[in-house]
């Protein structure tokens, strides 16, 4: 049984993370209305959603959502532009479709069924469906976990950038450590049926580059060989960041082990 | 050769008035059905369940009295809408209504229950209600469930013996069907007539069968 009593400032971007089964994707769906939990009082914007004590539970068509699922959950039967024809309200909202699809680079294939996309494009075309209303908050459940590095790196810009246009509030589930670093503000972890909750002012990858962090945590890509020397490939919220190692530090190293950088003024120092 | 093609007539009728119907109720039930659980679903889908397991005698007895105009019913339909519907056809279709419920029903419920839910809850998110999901979203993505249901519903209809034999009261150009015929004609030893519906019907059934098989097929390989 999970306890949450949070209060959440609208414009951030939240994650919640936790191991699997731990009750992230559960909190998600109770704020989205798809589940309804024993007692519980959600509360938005002055906006009474959910009061079990007196029996108040606005349904999920009235809240002011975008969810994008694990599954994506496009409908097959559907081209882009139809699915998302189908969430507006009507043809006052094509030319915010048409802005939504250029956004994401899915003019090509906006009239093609789900079923011949790849991965990356049904998360986009599911995330832009999930704001053709013009939602107050996003809701995401853990949209990165069927798609590859290269490509999750890209849509969490993607992601990024839409919460900031759009003004959203976004809460993203997820058990990767990567989407703290790069997205969020505030961090939520759920462990042993507790949530800690923590501000994360500093985001790692912001334009203005590190701003006096004395270490960084990064993920060892690759290791290669140059000469006498070795080359170290290291992910660092969004960048990857090349460092060059002797033999006997690489040796402990290996790809996808997570190291911290210690960056001091003209010299790197690495401890695994 | 002189056969009386008004069986074959009859009986095609009521199949596809039958199946007409079925497809809104079945379909109206089948979601209701498929998407929520409460204290008595067991008990009415038992209900829906029974006339595959009830010997259609049965049925028909009770159908019989359900329509007799002595009984409340009876003297209800009689005294608004001047409907008998003891030997009547609007009664074979009251009959078969319930009879092959679950021929539409189970299909349809097996199809949506096969869909995943994120795809219904995806179309609540976007504001949509119940009925809009289960219309745009949800029976759009069974067809095949949706054909097997339309097909076997048809062809039981067109089998449909018992019930008939006991509401129907063969009588000619209203309720004597195909099947009615055959039996009737076995009984008064013309069995040149009796081959004749009786081959007519057996190839009809194959065919639809055939035809189902052959469709689901290619649904699914355009999927």
């Amino acid at each position: 049984m999970l306890s949450v009593d949070e209060e959440l400032e609208k414009g951030s971007f939240i994650t919640l993370f936790g191991k699997s089964g731990v009750g992230k994707t559960t909190i998600l769906r109770i704020v989205a209305g798809l589940v309804k939990p024993e007692v519980g009082i959600i509360e938005v914007d002055g906006e009474t959603w959910l009061n079990t004590e007196r029996n108040i539970s606005l349904p999920t068509q009235k809240r002011p959502i975008g969810f994008v699922f694990q599954d994506f959950a496009l409908f097959p039967h559907m081209t882009v532009r139809q699915n998302l024809v189908f969430a507006s309200k009507g043809k006052k909202d094509f030319d915010f479709i048409d802005q939504l699809i250029s956004l994401v680079g899915l003019e090509t294939f906006a009239n093609s069924k789900p079923g011949v996309l790849s991965g990356g494009q049904r998360q986009r075309a599911a995330l832009i469906r999930s704001l053709v209303r013009k939602p107050r908050i996003l809701l995401l459940d853990e949209p990165f976990s069927a798609l590859d590095h290269e490509m999750s790196c890209r849509l969490r810009e993607e992601i990024f950038n839409i919460h900031r246009q759009f003004n959203l509030t976004t809460l993203l589930v997820s058990h990767d450590k990567e989407d703290i670093y790069s997205l969020s503000n505030v961090i939520m972890q759920i462990t042993n049926g507790k949530i800690i909750k923590s501000i994360q002012t500093n985001n790692i990858s912001t334009q203005n580059g590190n701003r006096g962090l004395n270490k960084i945590q990064g993920k060892v890509l690759q290791i290669r060989k140059n000469g006498v020397v070795y080359i170290l490939e290291i992910q660092v919220g969004n960048n990857v960041v090349k460092i060059i190692v002797n033999e006997e530090e690489s040796r402990e190293l290996k790809p996808g082990k997570m190291v911290m950088l210690y960056p001091k003024p003209f010299q790197q120092i690495i401890k695994g | 050769m002189n056969l009386d093609f008004q069986p074959l007539w009859l009986t095609f009728k009521l199949a596809i008035i039958t199946t007409a119907i079925l497809l809104i109720i079945g379909t109206l039930i089948a979601g209701f059905l498929a998407h929520r659980s409460f204290r008595l679903k067991a008990v009415i889908e038992a209900m829906i369940s029974l006339p595959l397991v009830l010997p259609p005698s049965v049925l028909g007895f009770y159908l019989l009295i359900a329509f007799s105009p002595e009984s409340v019913f009876g003297k209800l339909l009689q005294s608004i809408f001047n409907i008998r519907l003891i030997f009547s056809f609007p009664g074979l279709v009251i009959g078969s209504l319930i009879y092959s419920l679950p021929f539409m029903v189970h299909p349809i419920q097996a199809g949506l229950q096969g869909l995943p839910s994120s795809l219904k809850e995806a179309a609540f998110t976007l504001g949509k209600s119940n009925m809009k999901t289960l219309t745009s979203v949800l029976l759009p993505n069974i067809k095949p469930a949706m054909l097997t249901g339309i097909v076997l519903t048809f062809a039981h209809t067109v089998g449909e013996f018992g019930v008939v034999l006991m509401i129907g009261g063969n009588l000619e150009g209203k309720t004597r069907v195909a099947s009615i015929a055959v039996f009737d004609e076995v009984e008064a030893m013309n069995y040149h007539a009796a081959n004749i519906y009786s081959l007519l019907l057996i190839s009809f059934s194959f065919c639809i069968l055939l035809m189902v098989y052959l469709l689901n097929r290619r649904i699914l390989k355009s999927n």
